[in-house]
């Protein structure tokens, strides 16, 4: 017994250093977890979480019945898919591009330029689109349709160019990121191997074909399976704020994140916003968990647990 | 071969500079937009070439003082505390986590990584801050919430420690007689440089962009941000100009249309200035964030 008391007591002080952390850990992250029984209530301010009556199901049933609960689904899956394909394909042929540079310099300010959109905060970039796409003074309008003689485009009320718009920020954010991602898996592929192909002979594309893609392979596998067990999510600031809120274009740029939140802040429909939620969380979940099960099955070490 | 060589080299040079050119191109029309005069602007849009140059916008913002700088200065304290906050928070948590003889550590160990899984989304959350904690319009708004401790950065911190320092290291301070802080402090923080540098620059990068916190917490306009207020003073013209209108009288006519360019150019400024200077360690810190998440 003192024995085992000793050999706890020595560890004491770092269970010490722990306790701010979880009790972080316990507010931030596990109290809202307890929250989600909200969904599963008629809510109600006065009584509080704890004393709304029980409803069972019948949020989530409202919910399943609007047009929205399809139209948010759709959206957040078909735009992260979009994001995922792009994205992928355009981060890994720039990262094979610049590990065929010799100039170690110009591959440094490369690398170090396409990362800049990625540091810009959301808020800034729908700046930045506000002044291409501004009806009477955005640079499309103003210095490209009006002296081709074409009409003005109301960009922020016209639905139809929001899915290539939205494809092409999220591209332009994210393709630094993604990139030295890749690039750093390409320096890191055995040197040998390349050497032994140049003298067999073998031209620059075999090469990046027979060697360096299958070299990014596990890389690019266990990210894009990574980016799956995230498509019920999307990044709020990207739906919300490019599109500037905008009513007409809801039906384009409606996700579940922009639905919550505009449930709980604009609405007031606590119940279906709380539906919303729990639906991203418990699909989420269970996507992460199989994502995860697949990216073992392939790459153990590149697995998340 | 080599002319063909050549050739290539030269082509992907044409690709790459195209590609920085798409990257920063809307930063450009920021910049120039923002030292644009306002009936230019009025007349011929946002655009590359301005026929007038002037520096009313940013005038205008210097004597608009009181919500910018109130902002900018906003944003400092809240990056600042913030970040340390979050260091501090990881550094005591990551290193006991990274102990092998700790008891119990698979069970820490899983409770930070089960908030990367699964969250009670932004309805309880929300409840919990602002009826619970009572947080909305105080400063603690932009600080707490989501942002003072991640699992990534844990983790990512963990990783750092089992893999950087010698258990042999620890060992031979024990038997010298350090007591775990003293350790944690004398041995683990100096040989830990580079993690430290790369999560500060990552959580205060988070610090410096965050406007959620602000949209969900606040509406208090003493309390907004920069990237607050740049939210709301592109959402909300008005805004902008009530704002504005109070603290200049109602005669002087306000550049508004410049205005929003300069306060985004503010907004973006600070990222610019520091990321040359650390760009090694944003690499660094994507490159182990995402290997080892």
């Amino acid at each position: 017994m003192s024995k085992k008391m000793k050999k706890y007591k020595r560890y004491l002080p770092l269970y010490f250093m722990m306790v701010p952390g979880l009790v972080y850990l316990i507010i931030n992250n596990y109290i809202p977890m307890g929250g989600i029984i909200i969904a599963f209530k008629k809510f109600n301010y006065a009584k509080g979480i704890l004393g709304s009556p029980w409803t069972g199901l019948d949020n989530f049933e409202f919910l399943f019945k609007t047009k929205e609960a399809w139209t948010i689904t759709r959206n957040t899956l078909v735009y992260n898919m979009l994001f995922i394909v792009i994205g992928t394909i355009l981060a890994v042929a720039v990262a094979i591009l610049l590990n065929e540079l010799k100039s170690v310099m110009a591959k440094k300010v490369y690398q170090t330029v396409i990362l800049v959109p990625f540091l810009i905060s959301i808020v800034v970039v729908s700046y930045l689109v506000y002044g291409f796409l501004s009806t009477d003074t955005g640079f499309i309008n103003k210095s490209i349709l009006q002296p081709m003689g074409k009409n003005s485009i109301s960009w922020y009320s016209d639905p139809t160019y929001w899915p290539f718009i939205l494809v092409i920020v999220n591209v332009w954010k994210n393709l630094g990121y993604n990139c030295i991602i890749y690039y750093a898996t390409v320096v890191g592929l055995d040197t040998s191997l390349y050497e032994s192909a140049a003298i067999d002979g073998a031209g620059r594309w075999k090469r990046i074909w027979h060697i360096t893609l299958p070299g990014l392979k596990t890389t690019i596998i266990t990210l894009v399976l990574m980016s799956v067990g995230r498509v019920f999510y999307s990044d709020f600031g990207l739906f919300y704020q490019v599109p500037m809120n905008s009513g007409p274009l809801i039906d384009v740029t409606n996700t579940i994140d922009t639905y919550v939140y505009r449930g709980l802040m604009e609405l007031n429909n606590i119940g279906m916003a709380s539906a919303a939620a729990v639906y991203q969380s418990l699909v989420g979940f269970i996507l992460v968990l199989s994502a995860n099960m697949i990216v073992r099955k392939i790459d153990q070490e590149s697995a998340l647990f | 071969m080599v002319e063909k060589s050549k050739a290539f080299q030269i082509g992907v040079h044409c690709f790459m500079i195209l590609l920085m050119l798409f990257c920063l191109i809307p930063f450009l029309l920021l910049l120039v937009s923002s030292f644009t005069a306002e009936s230019a602007l009025l007349k011929n849009g946002y655009s590359f070439f301005p026929s007038e140059i002037s520096f009313d916008a940013y005038k205008a913002l210097l004597v608009d003082s009181s919500s910018i700088f109130r902002g900018y200065f906003l944003s400092f304290v809240v990056t600042v505390t913030g970040t340390l906050s979050n260091v501090v928070l990881t550094l005591l948590f990551a290193y006991p986590l990274s102990r092998r003889d700790l008891p119990g550590k698979g069970f820490f160990s899983f409770m930070v990584f089960f908030t990367m899984l699964f969250n009670g989304g932004l309805v309880p959350t929300y409840m919990m801050w602002t009826g619970v904690f009572n947080i909305k319009n105080t400063l603690w708004a932009l600080i707490v919430p989501n942002l003072m401790m991640g699992a990534f950065y844990v983790i990512m911190m963990r990783t750092y420690f089992t893999t950087n320092i010698p258990e042999a290291v620890l060992e031979a301070a024990r038997i010298d007689g350090a007591g775990e802080l003293k350790m944690l402090i004398q041995i683990v923080l100096p040989m830990s440089k580079p993690i430290i540098a790369t999560i500060i620059l990552l959580v205060g990068l988070n610090y410096w962009n965050d406007w959620l916190n602000g949209l969900y917490y606040v509406n208090d306009d003493r309390l907004y941000s920069i990237q607050v207020l740049l939210n709301k003073m592109l959402m909300d013209v008005q805004y902008l100009m009530t704002n504005a209108a109070s603290s200049l009288g109602q005669s002087i006519q306000l550049p508004a249309t410049g205005i929003k360019m300069a306060v985004a150019v503010m907004g973006a400024l600070p990222m610019f200035i520091i990321y040359p200077f650390f760009q090694k360690y944003f690499v660094q810190g994507i490159v182990i964030g995402a290997v080892k998440g």
